[in-house]
């Protein structure tokens, strides 16, 4: 079985981000394997692990430094990695983005994907369903409890009130929850022998796809500004007697906060 | 063109570290420090990891990265916890190195792969009650007895020589005189278990007490010729190669410690706020903390090339010397500053600096002490 994991190169949680002119500065930031990703790569290594003829492949689409992040991903054990290099990448919404990954998954061919439920930098949990939908394939969001026998998927998630259970065949995408299992540390022999597994850098070209299908041509939607949050007003104390500061109190919060 | 960046294995290999450091270990370092205990469970995951045998060819279990790699590891293991680092270190340099450099194909044959793999660990018998810095004092004999030798003598202070699955140490031995009227010394490789030799684990120690540290004693202890590492009277050659190269990871725990030290301080003066401001504001800390940064650049890079040296085959261990002394010299320093900067709270076990503090002084003493580094140096400096 051909196993293929979705990566996504995102700003390190603890990266200190910072806006100018509207756009994110990325100078100083470091880039990781999004967190939930790494449970979708845990979940098809364990599959290969149980044994059978599995690969395992990393697949990703960024702008060429997601090199970087595709081989960290391949440092936790996996056979392949792609890369779909277009500088466009970060102009994508999730529409494009999962026309990007489709097209290179009918490239490199699948029979089981993997990704995470949401990338921890824009937060869309949009495109593991596309990338289902565009391929014509059965898909479950948001899962934390993986089976695959005979060709057959169980999976498990939390919904309001309990745990649905959805079973489908393969090939099918399912995008992991935490708690799905515990993603493991990369091993040294494993970061040692990325170098020597085949490593793909597709163009657009190569795809099948051209500069008008991706970036702001492609995409239906577009960020036009980011904007830091807004920093937090400092607070205010009411001095007093009880008897005025709490009617200052009430006025404030009637009047000011506007929130009673 | 001089290039100063690292490969992209050397930045893996640290991010997966630190990130291992700070989830696995970090969580759990101040409990086993209180109960002195050496964790099996953390030995095993960082097995998993191939924490082990980093520098060792892959035909025999190995990962086959640099010394470079493995003097980053260290670093980033002794930037959260120092008993760990030790264990990694000390499984390294003194139980993998030795019969890697110096055994012959059947002694390696048979134990590295078992320390390659982290279910084995080897230790390194040297220091003796009254030889420390002058080795000359050994009193340990070994006396040839038709194909055997029979061993006497006790070692002190050996580090993972006593652990559930400490499978051999390699002790050195007086074996007689050599033609020009020394002492000619012998490395025997002995497994636990062999009869006549005994470990006792040691405690009360003030630092590094999730380590494990032993006492070694042998009485009439009977082992074959072949239990010889490399050649009879090899013994003192392979003590100073060995040693040579564990300075550098001696080095790399002062590093790592130094950096960890200083990551707490800072963070503690970000947030600790007196007279109404953040005290890292007043310039009595900020210039402190200049300091330590400064000096764990310097010490860094001292280390840095010194493993350089070592990876391309060129003379390193006056380097060697010169890293572990200032590394651990300025680990000494940035601890100092660090506690002070933490005030009373850097007193207490509840503040990780504390355990910080106390396991920083091993550095200024093991593996030679910071005198005998000077005298390593002064020598090669010509005086």
């Amino acid at each position: 079985m051909k196993i293929v994991c979705l990566v996504k190169e995102v700003p390190d949680s603890e990266a200190k981000i910072t806006v100018e002119n509207g756009k994110i500065k990325e100078t100083g930031v470091k880039f990781i394997v999004n967190p939930y990703d790494e449970y979708g790569i845990e979940e098809a290594l364990k599959i290969k692990e149980a044994g059978g003829e599995h690969q395992v492949f990393i697949l990703t689409f960024g702008t060429e430094r997601a090199k970087k992040v595709m081989e960290s991903a391949m440092a936790l054990g996996a056979d392949e990695g792609f890369l779909v290099a277009d500088g466009s990448a970060p102009d994508c919404d999730s529409h494009t983005t999962a026309k990007v990954l489709a097209a290179a998954l009918n490239k490199i061919g699948f029979d089981m994907i993997f990704c995470g439920k949401q990338a921890i930098d824009d937060d869309s949990s949009q495109v593991g369903v596309r990338v289902a939908e565009m391929l014509s394939l059965g898909h479950a969001s948001v899962v934390n409890k993986f089976e695959l026998t005979d060709g057959k998927v169980k999976v498990e998630r939390q919904i309001q009130g309990g745990q649905e259970v959805i079973e489908m065949p393969v090939p099918c995408v399912i995008t992991c929850q935490k708690g799905l299992n515990d993603p493991r540390y990369p091993s040294l022999k494993n970061i040692m022998a990325v170098k020597k597994k085949p490593r793909t850098v597709f163009t657009l070209d190569d795809i099948g796809l051209s500069a008008d299908d991706v970036g702001v041509n492609g995409s239906f939607v577009e960020v036009t500004k980011f904007e830091p949050p807004l920093e937090k007003a400092p607070g205010r104390v009411i001095e007093g007697e009880p008897e005025d500061t709490a009617k200052e109190l009430i006025r404030s919060l009637r009047e000011e906060a506007k929130v009673i | 063109m001089v290039d100063f960046n690292l490969n992209d294995e050397h930045n893996m290999l640290r991010d997966a570290i630190r990130d291992f450091a700070e989830n696995e270990i970090a969580p759990i370092a101040e409990q086993l420090d209180e109960k002195e205990e050496f964790s099996l469970e953390l030995v095993a995951k960082m097995s998993d990891m191939n924490l082990f045998g980093l520098t060792i060819p892959e035909e025999y279990g190995g990962s086959g990265m640099d010394y470079l790699a493995y003097i980053i590891a260290v670093e980033e293991l002794a930037r959260v916890d120092g008993s760990t680092a030790a264990t990694v270190a000390a499984g390294n340099s003194l139980g993998l190195g030795p019969v890697y450099y110096f055994g012959n194909e059947e002694q390696k044959k048979e134990w590295l792969p078992k320390l390659c793999s982290g279910k084995v660990l080897g230790s390194f018998g040297l220091t003796e009650a009254n030889a420390g810095s002058d080795a000359g004092g050994t009193l340990t004999v070994a006396v040839q007895d038709g194909d055997d030798w029979i061993i006497n003598g006790s070692k002190i202070f050996i580090t993972n020589g006593s652990s559930e699955i400490t499978g051999f140490a390699i002790t050195q031995a007086i074996t007689g005189k050599r033609d020009d009227g020394k002492k000619e010394y012998t490395c025997f490789l002995i497994p636990h278990g062999t009869p006549g030799f005994t470990t006792k684990t040691m405690h009360g120690k003030m630092m590094w007490r999730s380590s494990n540290t032993a006492e070694l004693y042998f009485e009439d202890c009977r082992v074959p010729n072949s239990s010889i590492l490399g050649k009879r009277g090899d013994g003192f050659k392979q003590m100073l190669s060995t040693l040579d190269k564990g300075r550098l990871s001696i080095a790399a725990m002062g590093l790592g410690g130094a950096q960890g030290a200083y990551e707490l301080a800072l963070k503690y003066s970000q947030e600790r706020v007196q007279f109404g401001k953040k005290i890292c504001k007043f310039q009595a800390n900020a210039f402190k903390l200049a300091d330590m940064a400064t000096e764990i650049e310097a010490a860094r890079w001292l280390l840095y090339r010194a493993c350089w040296l070592h990876d391309n085959d060129l003379p390193f261990q006056k380097e060697a010397a010169m890293s572990k002394l200032y590394c651990s010299e300025v680990m000494s320093r940035v601890v100092n500053h660090a506690v002070q900067i933490h005030g009373g709270y850097g007193l207490m076990r509840e503040y990780n600096i504390e355990r910080f503090y106390r396991d920083q002084k091993l550095l200024e003493i093991g593996e030679g002490t910071s005198e005998v580094q000077k005298i390593v140096i002064s020598r090669y400096i010509g005086c």
